[in-house]
């Protein structure tokens, strides 16, 4: 029975990496940025989250009306200011930007919060569980899964159903021609920035519930966003979602086994995923950059 | 306003592609309501000469007036607002959309006239059985009526179309320019890029010709002679 509670346990950890790659896989779909700080954008929402919840006394969850909008702003603001200038300057400018940003994030982190790793207040929400048998499940783990699913599908359907989507979708097809039929791209990118950072900040505050933190806990987190994408395919949310599953299953699944080899065998799957099938498990058999993936919405 | 203010008027256009120069100085009005074809050889200079109109392309100098107003500076999605669409080259269609997704993406700027989905699909029979299909699936001729459509789905007051005919059928042709027809009788003024020279002089009330980025030949469609034009298109003569 422990092989179906690892089971079990790896599809709602699968969750919340599926909740920090999507933010990642939006970007690079539409904007063609690989935005290397995502973890450490993550991580700051955690940041964001302690400091709302200590000055105001209340679990975390009680300041996501304010850090969400917070980090929604953050992301239009980054974008607008700092990665929409970089794209200007071809594909590469954006990779050594996001670098920078992410070296810069993980120092100021430390210099204003010490390297002392620290975990959110998570309320009555943090050590309540349920049993089915022999399975035992916590609520906090279920809770960031299904806000995975919903933040997920919520956002499938806005890209497939809302005016806006259609925008994201076209510039991810063609941005040349977006911009010709009277796209005014700009807006358009800004906002999908800040739906990566507000996601991502979601993301981090689960995280930050669910372990602990620390300044430079962003990288780890970005490689496994990474990963999710790639094993998922990139442009497809319910590929990222699986993707995300694998991961956890495989992680969770192996550690069973033994705990060393836990997180190596989750490389090994993506590394095995990159021989196999280049493109991701969701969008056929064309290597990436081939891919008009945001298309498969619709 | 006066009705014989041209629509279009375009001034000395320096156009470049890093240091290669497209336009040399190009001049070109279009009056309201008028057909204009565009005409050349390849690599003439029509298809930068549309794109600068539509402001995908910045002129290094000259400018671009429209109902009067200097639009050299504004992006296309103003352009649009204001009433200009293009049908560019090679349909360029998004490929992951449906049909009525690519019609409807061509309306997020439209201007104050613009086309419900209903009137386009009236206009275009040949795609209104198809709006839920993936617009990679359609046939090259259905392909380029979603282009135009999508252009009109903007709305425009002025429409450029660049190479509408190529590599169809040319009974495919003939139904696109029945919707063009219909279209200027409806007071749409259109500049046109047409590679077959004699639908390009009937269709048309003015005609311009560019030769490696000048205009060698510029008249009304029915007082320039076919030899006149065919001399001006490979640069032979006084013209």
């Amino acid at each position: 029975m422990s092989w179906v509670n690892a089971v079990v346990q790896g599809i709602l950890l699968g969750g919340q990496y599926a909740l920090i790659a999507c933010g990642l896989s939006l970007a690079f779909g539409v904007m063609r940025i690989v935005n290397l700080a995502h973890g450490d954008l993550a991580i700051c929402g955690a940041y964001l989250g302690l400091v709302l919840s200590s000055a105001l006394g209340v679990p975390v969850w009680v300041t996501l009306p304010l850090l969400l909008p917070a980090a929604f702003l953050a992301g239009m603001a980054l974008q607008l200011l700092l990665l929409g200038r970089a794209l200007r300057h071809g594909v590469l400018a954006p990779v050594l930007v996001t670098f920078g940003l992410s070296v810069m994030i993980e120092n100021l982190l430390q210099v204003a919060a010490t390297s002392d790793p620290r975990g959110l207040n998570g309320g009555a929400l943090t050590l309540a569980s349920f049993t089915i048998g022999s399975l035992t499940v916590s609520w906090l783990f279920l809770a960031a899964f299904l806000t995975a699913c919903v933040v997920l599908s919520g956002l499938q359907l806005a890209l497939s159903r809302t005016s806006w989507g259609r925008q994201v979708r076209a510039i991810a097809d063609d941005l040349d021609t977006a911009r010709l039929v009277g796209i005014n791209v700009r807006p358009v990118f800004a906002t999908v920035a800040g739906v990566a950072v507000a996601t991502a900040a979601l993301a981090g505050v689960f995280i930050g519930t669910i372990g602990t933190f620390d300044p430079l806990a962003g990288t780890n987190t970005l490689i496994f966003a990474f990963e999710a994408v790639v094993i998922g395919g990139i442009g497809s949310l319910s590929g990222t979602l699986v993707g995300g599953i694998a991961l956890g299953v495989t992680q969770v699944v192996v550690g069973e086994v033994n705990q060393a080899y836990a997180v190596l065998a989750v490389h090994l799957l993506f590394l095995a995923v990159l021989v196999v099938r280049p493109g991701g498990l969701f969008t056929g058999h064309q290597p990436v950059r081939e891919v008009h993936g945001w298309g498969a919405l619709g | 306003m006066t009705q014989d203010q041209p629509l279009l008027e375009i001034t000395g256009l320096d156009v470049f592609y890093g240091d290669f120069q497209a336009l040399f100085g190009v001049s070109m009005s279009v009056s309201r309501g008028s057909v204009t074809s565009l005409v050349g050889a390849n690599g003439a200079g029509k298809t930068t000469l549309l794109r600068t109109i539509a402001g995908a392309q910045a002129p290094a100098r000259g400018a671009v007036r429209y109902a009067g107003l200097d639009i050299t500076a504004d992006p296309p999605y103003r352009r649009i607002s204001r009433g200009i669409a293009l049908v560019p080259e090679g349909r360029k269609l998004f490929p992951s959309l449906t049909v009525e997704e690519n019609i409807q993406v061509g309306g997020v700027a439209a201007a104050s006239g613009s086309w419900p989905l209903e009137r386009i699909y009236d206009a275009f029979p040949m795609i209104a059985g198809r709006r839920r299909q993936r617009a990679s699936t359609l046939s090259g001729g259905e392909q380029q009526a979603v282009a135009i459509a999508r252009a009109l789905a903007a709305g425009p007051a002025l429409l450029l179309l660049d190479e509408i005919s190529l590599g169809l059928a040319p009974r495919v042709v003939e139904e696109l320019y029945q919707v063009l027809r219909g279209l200027r009788s409806a007071g749409t003024t259109l500049v046109i890029v047409e590679q077959d020279l004699r639908r390009a002089m009937a269709a048309s009330d003015h005609l311009v010709c560019l030769l490696e980025g000048r205009v060698a030949l510029a008249g009304a469609s029915s007082e320039v002679t076919r030899e006149l034009v065919v001399a001006a298109y490979f640069g032979q003569g006084d013209s």
